[in-house]
Protein backbone atom coordinates (compact mmCIF):
# COMPACT_ATOMS: atom_id res chain seq x y z
CA UNK A 1 0.00 0.00 0.00
CA UNK A 2 1.46 3.16 -0.89
CA UNK A 3 0.78 6.20 1.39
CA UNK A 4 -0.10 9.21 0.28
CA UNK A 5 -0.91 12.93 2.30
CA UNK A 6 -4.25 13.88 0.87
CA UNK A 7 -6.42 17.50 1.37
CA UNK A 8 -9.66 16.94 1.12
CA UNK A 9 -11.06 20.19 1.27
CA UNK A 10 -14.50 21.71 2.60
CA UNK A 11 -16.57 20.87 0.24
CA UNK A 12 -15.82 17.05 -0.29
CA UNK A 13 -16.41 17.12 3.68
CA UNK A 14 -20.00 18.19 2.90
CA UNK A 15 -22.00 18.64 -0.09
CA UNK A 16 -19.48 16.24 -2.25
CA UNK A 17 -18.93 13.48 0.01
CA UNK A 18 -19.84 11.31 -2.85
CA UNK A 19 -16.43 12.84 -4.53
CA UNK A 20 -14.27 11.81 -1.05
CA UNK A 21 -15.81 8.89 0.01
CA UNK A 22 -15.46 7.11 -3.39
CA UNK A 23 -12.48 8.19 -4.03
CA UNK A 24 -10.73 7.06 -0.78
CA UNK A 25 -12.43 3.21 -1.36
CA UNK A 26 -11.29 3.18 -5.08
CA UNK A 27 -8.16 4.26 -4.29
CA UNK A 28 -7.80 1.55 -1.42
CA UNK A 29 -8.68 -1.02 -4.09
CA UNK A 30 -6.11 -0.06 -6.29
CA UNK A 31 -3.27 -0.33 -3.33
CA UNK A 32 -2.91 3.46 -2.48
CA UNK A 33 -3.84 4.72 1.17
CA UNK A 34 -5.27 8.57 0.96
CA UNK A 35 -3.73 9.95 4.36
CA UNK A 36 -5.86 13.12 5.50
CA UNK A 37 -3.55 15.97 6.59
CA UNK A 38 -4.19 17.30 10.05
CA UNK A 39 -5.34 20.52 10.84
CA UNK A 40 -6.32 21.52 7.01
CA UNK A 41 -8.03 24.75 6.49
CA UNK A 42 -10.10 25.63 3.59
CA UNK A 43 -8.54 27.01 0.87
CA UNK A 44 -10.37 29.57 -0.32
CA UNK A 45 -11.86 27.93 -3.26
CA UNK A 46 -10.17 30.60 -5.72
CA UNK A 47 -6.84 31.55 -6.35
CA UNK A 48 -5.91 35.17 -5.71
CA UNK A 49 -4.11 36.74 -8.43
CA UNK A 50 -3.42 39.93 -6.77
CA UNK A 51 0.00 40.03 -5.94
CA UNK A 52 -0.26 41.56 -2.30
CA UNK A 53 -2.39 38.53 -1.32
CA UNK A 54 -0.96 37.04 1.22
CA UNK A 55 -3.56 36.01 3.91
CA UNK A 56 -5.45 34.33 1.66
CA UNK A 57 -2.65 32.16 0.32
CA UNK A 58 -1.67 30.89 3.91
CA UNK A 59 -3.53 27.77 4.28
CA UNK A 60 -2.87 26.52 1.45
CA UNK A 61 1.12 27.00 2.08
CA UNK A 62 0.37 25.42 5.45
CA UNK A 63 -0.95 22.02 4.19
CA UNK A 64 1.87 22.11 1.54
CA UNK A 65 4.53 22.54 4.18
CA UNK A 66 2.80 19.60 6.16
CA UNK A 67 2.84 17.41 3.55
CA UNK A 68 6.25 18.13 2.73
CA UNK A 69 6.76 16.77 6.24
CA UNK A 70 4.59 13.85 5.32
CA UNK A 71 6.30 11.91 2.18
CA UNK A 72 6.70 14.69 0.06
CA UNK A 73 3.63 14.88 -2.26
CA UNK A 74 -0.05 16.43 -1.57
CA UNK A 75 -3.08 14.67 -2.96
CA UNK A 76 -6.18 16.86 -4.65
CA UNK A 77 -8.77 15.81 -5.29
CA UNK A 78 -11.79 18.66 -6.03
CA UNK A 79 -10.24 20.51 -8.89
CA UNK A 80 -10.30 24.29 -7.29
CA UNK A 81 -8.55 23.05 -4.05
CA UNK A 82 -6.20 21.44 -6.60
CA UNK A 83 -5.77 25.15 -8.55
CA UNK A 84 -5.87 27.29 -5.36
CA UNK A 85 -2.84 24.29 -3.80
CA UNK A 86 -0.87 24.09 -7.03
CA UNK A 87 -0.95 27.58 -8.01
CA UNK A 88 0.02 29.37 -4.45
CA UNK A 89 2.91 26.03 -4.52
CA UNK A 90 4.25 27.93 -7.56
CA UNK A 91 4.45 31.37 -5.86
CA UNK A 92 6.23 29.62 -3.36
CA UNK A 93 8.85 28.45 -5.47
CA UNK A 94 9.01 31.19 -8.13
CA UNK A 95 7.93 34.60 -6.18
CA UNK A 96 10.66 36.37 -3.85
CA UNK A 97 7.78 38.77 -2.79
CA UNK A 98 5.14 36.27 -1.78
CA UNK A 99 7.78 33.25 -0.27
CA UNK A 100 9.32 36.12 1.52
CA UNK A 101 6.25 37.28 3.21
CA UNK A 102 4.28 34.05 3.61
CA UNK A 103 7.12 32.93 5.42
CA UNK A 104 7.85 35.62 7.78
CA UNK A 105 4.22 35.48 8.89
CA UNK A 106 4.28 31.73 9.17
CA UNK A 107 7.42 31.13 10.86
CA UNK A 108 7.80 27.57 10.52
CA UNK A 109 10.87 25.62 11.50
CA UNK A 110 12.27 25.83 8.19
CA UNK A 111 10.90 28.06 5.58
CA UNK A 112 8.92 26.52 2.87
CA UNK A 113 9.94 26.68 -0.51
CA UNK A 114 7.47 25.05 -2.86
CA UNK A 115 9.25 21.46 -1.75
CA UNK A 116 6.19 19.46 -1.96
CA UNK A 117 4.44 17.75 -5.45
CA UNK A 118 0.85 18.66 -5.74
CA UNK A 119 -1.21 15.71 -7.55
CA UNK A 120 -4.38 15.76 -7.92
CA UNK A 121 -5.67 12.22 -7.91
CA UNK A 122 -6.42 11.53 -11.46
CA UNK A 123 -2.51 12.13 -12.20
CA UNK A 124 -2.38 10.01 -9.80
CA UNK A 125 -4.25 7.15 -10.90
CA UNK A 126 -2.29 7.56 -14.04
CA UNK A 127 1.14 7.56 -12.77
CA UNK A 128 1.13 5.97 -9.29
CA UNK A 129 -1.23 3.42 -10.24
CA UNK A 130 -1.22 2.86 -13.60
CA UNK A 131 -4.09 3.11 -16.43
CA UNK A 132 -3.19 -0.54 -17.35
CA UNK A 133 -3.77 -1.55 -13.91
CA UNK A 134 -6.59 0.02 -13.40
CA UNK A 135 -8.19 -1.87 -16.56
CA UNK A 136 -6.97 -4.81 -14.79
CA UNK A 137 -8.64 -4.26 -12.29
CA UNK A 138 -12.38 -3.61 -13.44
CA UNK A 139 -14.63 -6.00 -12.61
CA UNK A 140 -17.60 -4.44 -14.58
CA UNK A 141 -16.97 -2.51 -17.54
CA UNK A 142 -19.07 0.47 -18.43
CA UNK A 143 -20.14 0.19 -21.79
CA UNK A 144 -21.68 3.42 -21.72
CA UNK A 145 -20.69 7.01 -23.70
CA UNK A 146 -19.28 9.23 -21.83
CA UNK A 147 -18.08 12.58 -21.97
CA UNK A 148 -15.22 14.04 -19.50
CA UNK A 149 -15.76 17.12 -18.35
CA UNK A 150 -12.56 19.00 -17.67
CA UNK A 151 -14.01 22.89 -17.03
CA UNK A 152 -11.24 25.32 -16.20
CA UNK A 153 -9.94 24.67 -12.67
CA UNK A 154 -7.61 21.52 -14.06
CA UNK A 155 -6.21 22.71 -17.11
CA UNK A 156 -5.54 26.83 -16.55
CA UNK A 157 -3.09 28.34 -16.74
CA UNK A 158 -1.56 25.63 -18.07
CA UNK A 159 2.44 27.20 -17.63
CA UNK A 160 1.64 26.21 -14.24
CA UNK A 161 -1.75 23.44 -14.18
CA UNK A 162 0.55 21.09 -16.14
CA UNK A 163 -2.00 19.00 -15.95
CA UNK A 164 -2.42 18.46 -19.58
CA UNK A 165 -2.41 19.90 -23.39
CA UNK A 166 -5.04 22.89 -22.11
CA UNK A 167 -6.65 22.92 -25.86
CA UNK A 168 -7.44 19.11 -26.34
CA UNK A 169 -6.56 17.11 -23.21
CA UNK A 170 -6.88 13.13 -23.28
CA UNK A 171 -6.57 12.18 -19.11
CA UNK A 172 -9.95 11.86 -18.75
CA UNK A 173 -10.58 10.11 -21.59
CA UNK A 174 -7.94 7.58 -20.80
CA UNK A 175 -9.86 6.94 -17.84
CA UNK A 176 -12.89 6.35 -19.51
CA UNK A 177 -11.34 3.66 -21.76
CA UNK A 178 -9.21 2.45 -18.47
CA UNK A 179 -12.95 1.42 -16.72
CA UNK A 180 -14.43 0.41 -20.52
CA UNK A 181 -16.53 3.39 -21.31
CA UNK A 182 -15.95 4.82 -24.76
CA UNK A 183 -14.99 8.70 -24.36
CA UNK A 184 -16.93 10.96 -26.10
CA UNK A 185 -14.96 14.41 -27.38
CA UNK A 186 -17.30 17.48 -27.80
CA UNK A 187 -15.91 21.13 -28.14
CA UNK A 188 -17.10 22.66 -24.84
CA UNK A 189 -15.45 19.84 -22.35
CA UNK A 190 -12.82 22.39 -21.46
CA UNK A 191 -15.08 25.46 -21.44
CA UNK A 192 -15.58 27.18 -18.15
CA UNK A 193 -19.20 26.32 -16.41
CA UNK A 194 -19.81 29.79 -15.36
CA UNK A 195 -18.25 29.19 -12.12
CA UNK A 196 -18.97 31.60 -8.85
CA UNK A 197 -20.75 34.07 -11.08
CA UNK A 198 -24.23 31.87 -9.92
CA UNK A 199 -24.24 34.06 -7.01
CA UNK A 200 -24.07 37.54 -8.93
CA UNK A 201 -25.57 37.01 -12.06
CA UNK A 202 -27.40 33.61 -12.37
CA UNK A 203 -28.01 33.70 -16.20
CA UNK A 204 -24.31 33.23 -17.21
CA UNK A 205 -23.93 30.03 -15.84
CA UNK A 206 -27.18 29.04 -17.11
CA UNK A 207 -26.24 29.74 -20.58
CA UNK A 208 -22.74 28.10 -20.36
CA UNK A 209 -24.02 25.32 -18.04
CA UNK A 210 -26.52 24.41 -21.20
CA UNK A 211 -23.91 24.71 -23.97
CA UNK A 212 -21.85 22.05 -22.25
CA UNK A 213 -24.18 19.75 -21.90
CA UNK A 214 -26.02 20.79 -25.25
CA UNK A 215 -22.53 19.92 -27.08
CA UNK A 216 -21.80 17.21 -25.13
CA UNK A 217 -25.41 15.77 -26.12
CA UNK A 218 -25.22 16.16 -29.24
CA UNK A 219 -21.81 14.12 -29.95
CA UNK A 220 -23.48 11.11 -28.52
CA UNK A 221 -22.64 11.43 -24.72
CA UNK A 222 -25.13 9.74 -21.99
CA UNK A 223 -23.43 11.24 -19.17
CA UNK A 224 -20.94 13.84 -18.53
CA UNK A 225 -18.21 13.49 -15.45
CA UNK A 226 -16.72 15.91 -13.34
CA UNK A 227 -14.02 15.97 -10.74
CA UNK A 228 -15.40 19.61 -9.32
CA UNK A 229 -18.17 20.22 -7.07
CA UNK A 230 -19.01 23.44 -8.67
CA UNK A 231 -19.26 22.13 -12.02
CA UNK A 232 -21.25 19.35 -11.01
CA UNK A 233 -24.26 21.99 -9.17
CA UNK A 234 -23.86 24.52 -11.81
CA UNK A 235 -24.66 21.43 -14.50
CA UNK A 236 -27.29 19.82 -12.85
CA UNK A 237 -28.74 22.55 -11.26
CA UNK A 238 -28.70 24.28 -14.68
CA UNK A 239 -28.73 21.70 -17.11
CA UNK A 240 -32.55 21.02 -17.21
CA UNK A 241 -31.82 17.61 -17.18
CA UNK A 242 -30.16 17.56 -20.37
CA UNK A 243 -26.82 14.63 -19.44
CA UNK A 244 -26.88 13.28 -15.92
CA UNK A 245 -23.52 14.61 -14.37
CA UNK A 246 -21.25 12.22 -11.49
CA UNK A 247 -18.43 12.59 -10.54
CA UNK A 248 -15.53 10.39 -12.21
CA UNK A 249 -14.92 8.56 -8.85
CA UNK A 250 -18.57 7.62 -8.65
CA UNK A 251 -17.95 5.75 -12.36
CA UNK A 252 -14.62 4.33 -11.15
CA UNK A 253 -16.31 2.95 -7.85
CA UNK A 254 -18.57 1.22 -10.30
CA UNK A 255 -16.40 -0.40 -12.38
CA UNK A 256 -14.67 -1.63 -9.81
CA UNK A 257 -17.49 -2.92 -7.70
CA UNK A 258 -16.34 -1.43 -5.13
CA UNK A 259 -18.86 -0.77 -2.18
CA UNK A 260 -19.99 2.19 -0.95
CA UNK B 1 -5.77 59.72 -3.38
CA UNK B 2 -5.07 60.55 -7.31
CA UNK B 3 -6.07 58.72 -10.30
CA UNK B 4 -2.70 57.96 -10.94
CA UNK B 5 -1.90 56.11 -7.62
CA UNK B 6 -4.83 54.58 -8.69
CA UNK B 7 -3.47 53.47 -11.52
CA UNK B 8 0.28 52.37 -10.27
CA UNK B 9 -1.50 50.36 -7.42
CA UNK B 10 -3.80 48.71 -10.15
CA UNK B 11 -0.84 47.58 -12.46
CA UNK B 12 1.56 46.39 -9.66
CA UNK B 13 -1.15 44.54 -8.13
CA UNK B 14 -2.36 42.57 -11.40
CA UNK B 15 1.39 41.14 -11.85
CA UNK B 16 1.27 42.06 -15.82
CA UNK B 17 2.45 44.69 -18.09
CA UNK B 18 -0.47 46.10 -19.78
CA UNK B 19 2.01 48.03 -22.61
CA UNK B 20 2.99 44.52 -24.27
CA UNK B 21 -0.09 44.76 -25.57
CA UNK B 22 -0.60 44.34 -29.23
CA UNK B 23 -4.46 44.84 -29.52
CA UNK B 24 -4.92 41.47 -31.64
CA UNK B 25 -8.23 40.77 -29.42
CA UNK B 26 -7.67 37.07 -28.99
CA UNK B 27 -8.36 37.17 -25.57
CA UNK B 28 -11.92 38.91 -25.98
CA UNK B 29 -11.99 35.91 -28.96
CA UNK B 30 -11.64 33.21 -26.62
CA UNK B 31 -13.85 34.95 -23.20
CA UNK B 32 -16.95 32.87 -22.57
CA UNK B 33 -18.43 35.88 -20.62
CA UNK B 34 -17.85 38.44 -23.61
CA UNK B 35 -21.85 38.86 -24.16
CA UNK B 36 -21.82 39.60 -20.76
CA UNK B 37 -18.00 41.85 -20.06
CA UNK B 38 -19.87 45.51 -21.14
CA UNK B 39 -15.76 46.05 -21.60
CA UNK B 40 -14.07 43.26 -23.18
CA UNK B 41 -11.32 41.90 -22.07
CA UNK B 42 -8.95 43.43 -24.89
CA UNK B 43 -10.67 46.87 -24.13
CA UNK B 44 -10.10 46.40 -20.83
CA UNK B 45 -5.93 45.64 -20.77
CA UNK B 46 -5.82 48.63 -22.97
CA UNK B 47 -7.95 51.24 -20.82
CA UNK B 48 -5.74 50.53 -18.00
CA UNK B 49 -2.56 50.99 -19.91
CA UNK B 50 -4.23 54.58 -21.09
CA UNK B 51 -5.07 55.21 -17.18
CA UNK B 52 -8.89 55.48 -17.62
CA UNK B 53 -9.71 53.13 -14.56
CA UNK B 54 -12.95 54.82 -13.77
CA UNK B 55 -14.85 53.32 -16.51
CA UNK B 56 -13.29 50.05 -15.38
CA UNK B 57 -14.24 50.26 -11.59
CA UNK B 58 -17.74 51.28 -12.61
CA UNK B 59 -17.73 48.53 -15.26
CA UNK B 60 -19.78 45.58 -15.30
CA UNK B 61 -16.90 43.24 -16.27
CA UNK B 62 -14.80 43.21 -13.21
CA UNK B 63 -17.89 41.11 -11.89
CA UNK B 64 -18.84 38.95 -14.72
CA UNK B 65 -15.50 37.50 -15.27
CA UNK B 66 -15.37 33.96 -14.72
CA UNK B 67 -11.29 33.62 -13.88
CA UNK B 68 -11.23 30.57 -16.17
CA UNK B 69 -7.51 31.40 -17.57
CA UNK B 70 -8.45 31.36 -20.98
CA UNK B 71 -8.16 34.86 -21.89
CA UNK B 72 -4.34 34.49 -20.23
CA UNK B 73 -3.93 31.32 -22.61
CA UNK B 74 -4.40 32.71 -25.43
CA UNK B 75 -2.39 35.65 -25.17
CA UNK B 76 0.49 36.02 -27.54
CA UNK B 77 2.54 38.53 -26.03
CA UNK B 78 2.24 37.15 -21.75
CA UNK B 79 -0.62 39.80 -20.77
CA UNK B 80 -3.23 38.39 -18.04
CA UNK B 81 -6.14 40.19 -18.85
CA UNK B 82 -8.03 38.19 -15.80
CA UNK B 83 -5.23 39.30 -13.39
CA UNK B 84 -6.06 42.93 -14.16
CA UNK B 85 -9.91 42.51 -14.00
CA UNK B 86 -9.26 41.08 -10.90
CA UNK B 87 -7.00 43.86 -9.92
CA UNK B 88 -9.74 46.39 -10.79
CA UNK B 89 -12.30 44.34 -8.55
CA UNK B 90 -9.88 44.26 -5.45
CA UNK B 91 -9.33 47.90 -5.08
CA UNK B 92 -13.26 48.66 -5.90
CA UNK B 93 -14.43 45.71 -3.16
CA UNK B 94 -11.82 46.82 -0.85
CA UNK B 95 -13.21 50.09 -0.68
CA UNK B 96 -15.80 50.35 2.13
CA UNK B 97 -19.04 49.37 1.40
CA UNK B 98 -18.47 48.38 -1.61
CA UNK B 99 -18.64 44.66 -1.31
CA UNK B 100 -20.55 42.77 -4.37
CA UNK B 101 -22.45 40.48 -2.36
CA UNK B 102 -24.29 41.45 0.85
CA UNK B 103 -24.95 38.84 3.50
CA UNK B 104 -28.72 39.21 3.39
CA UNK B 105 -29.11 37.85 -0.59
CA UNK B 106 -27.44 34.90 0.25
CA UNK B 107 -30.70 33.09 2.16
CA UNK B 108 -33.24 33.30 -0.49
CA UNK B 109 -31.29 32.16 -3.21
CA UNK B 110 -29.50 29.24 -1.45
CA UNK B 111 -30.80 25.66 -2.61
CA UNK B 112 -30.37 22.30 -0.76
CA UNK B 113 -27.36 21.16 -3.82
CA UNK B 114 -25.63 24.82 -3.44
CA UNK B 115 -21.70 23.42 -2.70
CA UNK B 116 -19.56 25.40 -0.04
CA UNK B 117 -17.26 25.97 -2.69
CA UNK B 118 -19.52 28.12 -4.48
CA UNK B 119 -20.22 29.97 -1.22
CA UNK B 120 -16.87 30.40 -0.14
CA UNK B 121 -15.19 31.45 -4.04
CA UNK B 122 -18.18 34.09 -4.69
CA UNK B 123 -17.21 35.56 -0.99
CA UNK B 124 -13.96 35.78 -1.95
CA UNK B 125 -14.19 37.23 -5.20
CA UNK B 126 -16.84 39.67 -4.71
CA UNK B 127 -16.41 40.91 -0.87
CA UNK B 128 -13.28 42.24 1.20
S1 LIG C 1 -11.88 24.53 -2.97
FE1 LIG C 1 -13.45 24.05 -1.91
S2 LIG C 1 -13.63 22.45 -1.36
FE2 LIG C 1 -11.72 22.94 -1.93
S3 LIG C 1 -11.26 23.57 0.27
FE3 LIG C 1 -11.34 24.92 -0.92
S4 LIG C 1 -13.29 25.77 -0.72
FE4 LIG C 1 -13.24 24.11 0.13
S1 LIG D 1 -15.74 24.81 -14.94
FE1 LIG D 1 -16.67 25.85 -13.56
S2 LIG D 1 -16.61 25.12 -11.55
FE2 LIG D 1 -15.61 23.93 -12.84
S3 LIG D 1 -13.65 24.29 -13.01
FE3 LIG D 1 -14.38 26.00 -14.23
S4 LIG D 1 -15.30 27.28 -13.00
FE4 LIG D 1 -14.84 25.54 -11.92
S1 LIG E 1 -10.79 35.06 -17.17
FE1 LIG E 1 -12.47 36.50 -17.37
S2 LIG E 1 -11.85 37.84 -19.01
FE2 LIG E 1 -10.53 36.07 -19.13
S3 LIG E 1 -11.55 34.76 -20.59
FE3 LIG E 1 -12.25 34.11 -18.56
S4 LIG E 1 -14.12 35.26 -18.23
FE4 LIG E 1 -13.06 36.24 -19.94
S1 LIG F 1 -4.59 38.66 -26.29
FE1 LIG F 1 -2.99 39.75 -25.20
S2 LIG F 1 -2.04 41.06 -26.74
FE2 LIG F 1 -3.99 40.36 -27.60
S3 LIG F 1 -5.44 41.99 -27.03
FE3 LIG F 1 -5.54 40.46 -25.41
S4 LIG F 1 -4.09 41.17 -23.91
FE4 LIG F 1 -3.62 42.28 -25.76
Amino acid sequence: MVKISYYPGCTLKTKAKDLDVTARLCAKALGVEMDEIENWQCCGAVYPMGTDEIATKLSAVRALDYAKHNGGKLLTLCSACHNVIKRTNEDMKKNDDIRFRANNYLQLDEPYGGETEVLHYLEMLKTVVGFDKIKQAVVKPLNRKIGAYYGCLLLRPSGVMAFDNPENPTIIEDFIRAIGGTPVVYPFRNECCGAYVSLKNGNLPKEKSRKVLTSAKEKGAEEVITACPLCLYNLQVNGDNILPVKYFTELLAEALGVQV
Amino acid sequence: MTNKEYVEIINRVSGTDVQKCMKCGKCSGRCPAFKDMDIKPHQFVSLLAKGKIEVLMESKAIWNCLSCMACVERCPRGVAPAAVVEAVRDTVTRMQGNNGIKAEEIPPIVDELIPQQLLVSAYRKYNK
